[in-house]
């Protein structure tokens, strides 16, 4: 939490010798606070006084970032408890387990398949973050052996996880010159495991069994000067985790409590009660920095990346597609021109349709400020004087010898008055829902 | 290290609103269902007790519908042509109550007669004893003729009457005040305007504990950010003391996730959608959970899975230690 600047003051040397360029102590402090001046301008400033400032300047909840070739994550630095405060940041990392005591072969194909999955969503193409390896045999050779599997399939950050530090030592020579985040730390073997993150120069999750388990582990562990901690509060039910990751991310923000400010991992197990997605969407919504999923299937990790979208958008700004007109497998001036509004779901709603229905049309995106048909209607940003606006601004009729117009089913009410805004132009109404649309175009065009 | 965890102290509290009555308090349903009473957010029990666990819903129809997704027509099979049977296999498949929504036409494509929505709610109430609730077709005039004459007819029972929308509310209001019911009030993700909504219904005399509140959402994918939100800021101003934001909130996640494409249909999708049946329950599971934790204390859904899994996922989070 940013400190005032009177909490800087009283860290300053009050003598007003204005060899920072300003006329007062207070005043550089008020500068400093608004993140207007730098610290460094003033040349008499304590280690001490220094080293509480840099301190205090640093977020709530510590930004971890876990990379590998190219590929990179970046967690925590969350500022609010609720998205429609302000927004989420960084969205969880996504990562799928595998165990050492899988069959080579399995873990590579399971693997591969994970790691070049790639699903459309609104124009994004959305991915998986990496992979999370159990060393569930204890067998440090095994762990190793398994890593290199993954690594063969994959070039996404990894979290290697086991608790015996012969055996993590094993898993990070295995694909040595990397940080992986290492999982973990416990009460047991912090101190060899927090040596191993130093070596790695990688991050390090903690785990504790309660609040106070943890948050003394933490104050341990970043002694020994590893500072990049992830935090695994050990509950693996959906109420528990929902509580403890709750009061973590509160402890940080609204206490600024610094043993507790850091990302936390949380485990979605196959056996969690209504399933792993729903653990998973628990976790994604309620404060996990990186969530490890026990099993790759495209059904169940596409419905989360969809929600991790959703819960990272910012409240304030929907997302928008440019308004233009659209040309839909090659239309020709004979086909039609089907309208809507520049709300992405609902632009991708319909090109989607259309597209791969294989039938040429050109889609005229208006402008309504981003938001879906009905919304923006209701808010009087989709309305005829707009639509024939768009008709004329795009020069519509300049492409097309056919002038037809095909409105959205919701919005038939507006036909009439769109025919006096657009004289000589056909109004039909299409379906209420996209899906409807090619049959529609087959039949009733 | 001790950690002093910090507890939210709340001036407010949702109201304790029961669905239903029993023959001895006037009705014919077997049991009620009481929800509401949260003086904390959602699963929160280090903080408030929570008096009364989040129930499910199932939704059934008066009659077999046409725009329904083949993947639950296929679920509920035979039942599906006839409230009564809908009605008992959606109480074997684990609803905690039913909503049963009429449909704007008959088979025939003729309009609903208030006689033809009476027995369906007649069937259903015979079928079932789990509390109930009726919602109209969804058009103005529709909704007031049919669900004036259900409540008519079902005096005492105390269902749920929806949906109450600004422009209309009046007449259901009135049928469910004079026949001892309750009302579903429905506002577009916007707190001033479910406030707004709640004062006008509670002005016309019905009392406070007869209004649930269907802030309305969206699908995953579809705009359940604004559902999520807006659930989120009710919860808050209601924990905060704000009387009119104090109502239970029902939510439609089935209805909202089975039109979306990814669950309605199994062609013509991109592979990388997955097994059709299982990425349809997870996206009306996901849905529904999601606004659970947001605090819906009413889901309504569509699929017997989505219901072993949401109850599942209700049990575990209500169970929670209380100093997790
Ligand atoms: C999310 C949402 C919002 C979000 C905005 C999201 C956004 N960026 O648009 C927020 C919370 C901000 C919002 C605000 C409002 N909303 Co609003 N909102 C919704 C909600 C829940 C979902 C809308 C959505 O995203 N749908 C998904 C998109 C993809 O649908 P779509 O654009 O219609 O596209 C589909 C079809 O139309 C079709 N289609 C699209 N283009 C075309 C083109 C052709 C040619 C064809 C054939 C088909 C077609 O394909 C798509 C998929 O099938 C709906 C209720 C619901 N569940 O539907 C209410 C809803 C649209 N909102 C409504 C209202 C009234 C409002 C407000 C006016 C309320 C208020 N006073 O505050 C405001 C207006 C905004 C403002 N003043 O700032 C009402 C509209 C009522 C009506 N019939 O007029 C609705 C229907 C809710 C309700 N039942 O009352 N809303
Ligand atoms: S240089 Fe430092 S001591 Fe001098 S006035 Fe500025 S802040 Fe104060």
């Amino acid at each position: 939490m940013a400190l005032s600047g009177i909490q800087i003051y009283k860290l300053l040397p009050q003598t007003n010798c204005k060899d920072c360029g300003y006329p007062t102590c207070l005043a550089f402090a008020m500068k400093l606070a608004a993140k207007q001046a730098e610290l460094s301008s003033c040349p008499h400033v304590s280690e001490e006084a220094k080293a509480q400032l840099s301190e205090a300047a640093e977020p709530p909840i510590r930004l971890v970032t876990l990379q590998a070739d190219g590929h990179e994550i970046k967690v925590g630095n969350e500022t609010v408890l609720f998205r429609h405060e302000k927004k989420f940041f960084n969205k969880p990392g996504l990562f799928i387990r595998v165990r050492d005591t899988d069959p080579a072969e399995d873990i590579r194909a399971q693997v591969a398949a994970a790691d070049s999955y790639r699903v459309n969503y609104v124009g994004m193409a959305l991915s998986l973050d990496g992979f999370a390896v159990e060393a569930t045999s204890g067998d440090p050779g095994a762990f190793a052996s398994a890593i290199s599997a993954v690594r063969a399939a994959s070039a996404r950050p990894l979290i290697l996880i086991s608790r015996d530090p012969a055996v993590m030592a094993a898993g990070l020579r295995a694909i040595d010159g990397e940080s992986p985040l290492i999982c973990g730390a416990d009460a047991a073997n912090w101190q060899a495991m927090a040596e191993l993150a130093r070596q790695h120069n990688a991050p390090l999750a903690v785990l504790g069994n309660s609040l106070d388990e943890l948050a003394e582990l933490t104050e341990k562990i970043k002694e020994t000067g590893v500072k990049d901690l992830v935090l695994d509060h050990g509950a693996r039910s959906l109420g528990a985790a929902l509580i403890r990751q709750t009061q973590i991310r509160r402890l940080a923000l609204k206490q600024n409590f610094r043993p507790l400010g850091f990302p936390i991992i949380a485990f979605a197990g196959n056996d969690a009660p209504g399933g792993q997605a729903v653990m998973a969407a628990q976790a994604i919504a309620k404060y996990a920095g990186f969530v490890v999923l026990d099993s790759f299937a495209p059904e169940t990790v596409y419905p989360l990346l969809v929600l991790r979208e959703n819960i990272y958008t910012d409240p304030q700004k929907p997302i928008q597609v440019q308004p233009a007109l659209y040309e839909i497998n090659n239309p020709s001036p004979e086909d039609p021109v089907l309208v809507t509004t520049n709300f992405s779901i609902t632009y991708f709603s319909v090109a989607n349709e259309v597209e791969s229905s294989g039938l040429p049309a050109w889609l005229l995106v208006t402008d309504a400020e981003g938001m879906s048909v009905l919304t923006a209607w209701a808010a009087g940003k989709f309305d005829a004087e707009r639509i024939a606006k768009a008709v004329k601004g795009f020069n519509v009729a300049d492409k097309v010898s056919r002038k037809r117009l095909v409105l959205p089913g919701h919005v038939a009410v507006l036909s009439g008055e769109l025919e006096e805004e657009l004289p000589g132009w056909e109004i039909r109404v299409g379906p209420r829902e996209a899906v409807d649309l090619p049959a529609f175009m087959k039949q009733a065009l | 290290m001790p950690v002093d965890i910090p507890k939210d102290k709340w001036p407010g509290a949702v109201r304790t609103i029961t669905l239903g009555a029993t023959p001895a308090e006037g009705g014919t349903r077997a049991r009620t269902v009481t929800v509401g009473g949260e003086k904390a957010l959602p699963y929160m029990h280090f903080e408030a007790e929570m008096p009364y666990r989040p129930v499910i819903a199932l939704e059934i129809k008066d009659r077999r519908p046409d725009d329904w997704s083949p993947l639950l027509l296929e679920e509920w099979g035979e039942a599906a042509s006839d409230p009564a049977s809908w009605a008992k296999a959606a109480e074997a498949a684990g609803a905690d109550l039913l909503v049963l929504a009429l449909s704007l036409t008959g088979a025939d494509g003729q309009p609903t007669t208030p006689a033809a929505a009476v027995a369906a709610a007649k069937a259903v109430l015979a079928a079932s004893g789990l509390p109930l609730i009726v919602f109209g077709p969804g058009q103005a005039e529709a909704d007031n003729t049919l669900l004036l004459a259900v409540a008519e007819a079902t005096k005492g029972e105390r269902l749920a009457l929806g949906i109450c929308e600004d422009k209309n509310y009046r007449t259901i209001v009135a049928a469910a005040l004079a026949n001892d019911h309750l009302v579903t009030a429905r506002t577009p993700m916007d707190v001033n305007l479910a406030k707004q909504l709640n004062i006008l219904i509670s002005d016309m005399g019905l009392p406070l504990d007869r209004i649930l509140m269907d802030p309305t959402t969206g699908a995953l994918g579809y705009g359940i950010e604004y559902g999520y939100s807006v659930m989120e800021r009710l919860r808050l101003a209601a924990l905060q003391g704000d009387a009119m934001t104090q109502f239970p909130m029902i939510v439609t996640p089935g209805f909202e996730a089975w039109k979306a494409k990814e669950a309605k249909v199994g062609q013509g999708v991109p592979a990388e959608w997955g097994n059709w049946r299982e990425r349809a329950i997870t996206w009306e599971t996901l849905t529904a959970v999601t606004l659970l934790e947001s605090g819906a204390d009413i889901v309504v859904l569509r699929h017997p899975e989505s219901v072993r899994r949401v109850r599942a996922a209700i049990d575990d989070l209500m169970t929670a230690p209380v100093t997790a």
